[in-house]
């Protein structure tokens, strides 16, 4: 079991660092759309202050979502997802072997960015300490649920447009509480209502959305 | 595989499209015809009745429409979500067609609970809209039926879209309350004394009875629209059949 996962993983790192572009498109994505708010909204510090970590997370929500549509095409245009579903092995495990790598792809990367981008719009670095901690427990949630969507619209018309009309409203509440601990410690609040909530949802979002995804992709691939 | 000859009752009798269609056919003026008589009664009492209230004068009479149609919208996602359940667990076709065709009886209800909202807030609170608790989530419900609706037009194999949309409808259902929850906590730590509608005062009865006959009326509604989608849906899904054939008179 822990060995076809550690394979999935591994093949699907190679296979994107062999095409480091559509890894580091979405990081570009992140960056430039955190980038955009002080020419839109304002460049004083103060007020960029205020919407930091709101502006953060909505970025890594649109760049997690925009890549999404990578996590299963290319196996499912080269036939590799057929295979997945007659392998002996559970596919609800195969997609979550996907999943992780998919993260370990785009949503660590937006982690690992998120600070630089927060000194850049001026967050105190406490914040900063709890945004990344939130976004490390929000993004692979944000992962997990993408993944029901990016099965639901495989090779289906407009897929891009419509996962995201499927995907983000579901997004909604990880967008609340990784927020809202951010708001929370810079009211001088505990965070840990909103981390331990966020490690729930990561925890049920583990257990479940592997499953609901497999069965998704069954239906798409009929 | 003629159903006819058991004369025993049974449900799954009319869960055929063929003997669900004459059957939906003589229920939809019975529907109809209540939620036009309930419609007349409870907009008669909601509008020349029902007292003025002290405190906000004529425009709580809205609250007719608006409340009703606001349950209505979270009531259809749930009847939805569970012929989804049915269509899912026993592949009953019939359950797909009625979990899509209230969908957008579903999406309509949410517009119209958000704009007479919309309406009746500019009078009481002075402004069209502020980022409530109930707002908000009635405003992702309505994204949630979009989300729905657009998957099931986007795919042309019917099968595929029925089931797709069904684990959608599924997926959407268990995520209602979290979204609910998250954004309930979410509006109370950042609006502290705000417009609270919670303590609302004790409604006069016959407010109550206009409301209960406009709920009623609605969801009466509801049904008979549902069950006109169904049979244009069955008659669509079906063109090839012979019965379908003779039923719309064209023989050849």
């Amino acid at each position: 079991m822990l060995s076809i996962i550690r394979h999935m993983i591994w093949r699907d790192m190679l296979l994107a660092m062999r095409r480091p572009q559509d890894v580091m498109t979405s990081l570009f994505f992140f960056v430039i759309v955190v980038s955009l708010f002080p020419l839109g909204v304002s460049p004083e510090m103060e007020v960029l202050r205020e919407i930091a970590s709101g502006v953060i997370w909505v970025a890594a929500l649109l760049a997690t979502m925009l890549s999404l549509n990578r996590l299963f095409s290319v196996d499912y245009q080269d036939g590799t997802l057929e295979q997945m579903l007659i392998a002996p092995q559970p596919l609800s495990l195969l997609v979550l072997s996907k999943v992780v790598a998919h993260w370990l792809l785009t949503g660590l990367p937006l982690v690992l960015m998120a600070p630089l981008l927060g000194v850049l719009l001026g967050m105190e670095s406490e914040a900063i300490g709890v945004m990344v901690l939130t976004l490390l427990l929000g993004t692979p949630v944000l992962s997990l649920i993408g993944s029901i969507g990016a099965a639901l619209t495989l090779g289906v018309r407009g897929g891009g447009v419509l996962l995201s009309l499927l995907i983000l409203p579901l997004y909604v509440p990880i967008l609340i509480f990784g927020t809202g601990a951010v708001e929370s410690v810079r009211a001088d609040m505990g965070v840990e209502a909103q981390l331990s909530l966020l490690g729930a949802f990561l925890a049920l979002a583990l257990g479940f959305t592997p499953w609901a995804a497999a069965a998704a992709l069954r239906i798409s691939m009929e | 595989m003629s159903t006819e000859t058991t004369k025993e009752f049974s449900w799954y009798h009319f869960a055929s499209p063929r003997t669900f269609y004459p059957l939906a056919g003589k229920m939809i003026p019975w529907f109809a015809g209540v939620a036009v008589i309930c419609g007349l009664i409870g907009l008669y009492i909601g509008f020349f009745v029902a007292p003025t209230d002290y405190q906000q004068g004529e425009s709580y009479r809205i609250m007719f429409i608006h409340v009703a149609a606001a349950w209505m919208s979270m009531f259809i996602y749930v009847i939805m979500a569970i012929y989804a359940t049915i269509y899912l667990a026993m592949n009953v076709r019939l359950a797909d067609m009625m979990a899509g065709a209230l969908a957008p009886t579903g999406a309509i209800f949410t517009f119209v609970a958000l704009w007479t909202g919309a309406l009746w807030g500019k009078p009481t609170w002075g402004t069209w809209w502020v980022w409530d608790a109930r707002l908000t989530s009635e405003l992702l419900l309505l994204f949630l039926y979009l989300g729905y609706l657009s998957l099931r037009g986007a795919i042309d194999d019917p099968n595929r879209a029925a089931k797709a949309s069904a684990l959608l409808a599924l997926v959407g259902v268990v995520n209602v309350p979290i979204i609910y929850f998250s954004v309930k906590w979410w509006n109370t730590l950042h609006q502290g004394a705000s417009i609270s509608m919670t303590k609302a005062p004790t409604m006069a009865a016959t407010m109550l009875t206009a409301l209960i006959l406009m709920t009623i009326a609605f969801w009466m509604y509801t049904i008979a629209v549902v069950l006109m989608r169904v049979r244009s849906d069955i008659l669509t899904r079906e063109r090839d059949a012979t019965w379908v054939l003779e039923e719309i008179g064209g023989g050849k």
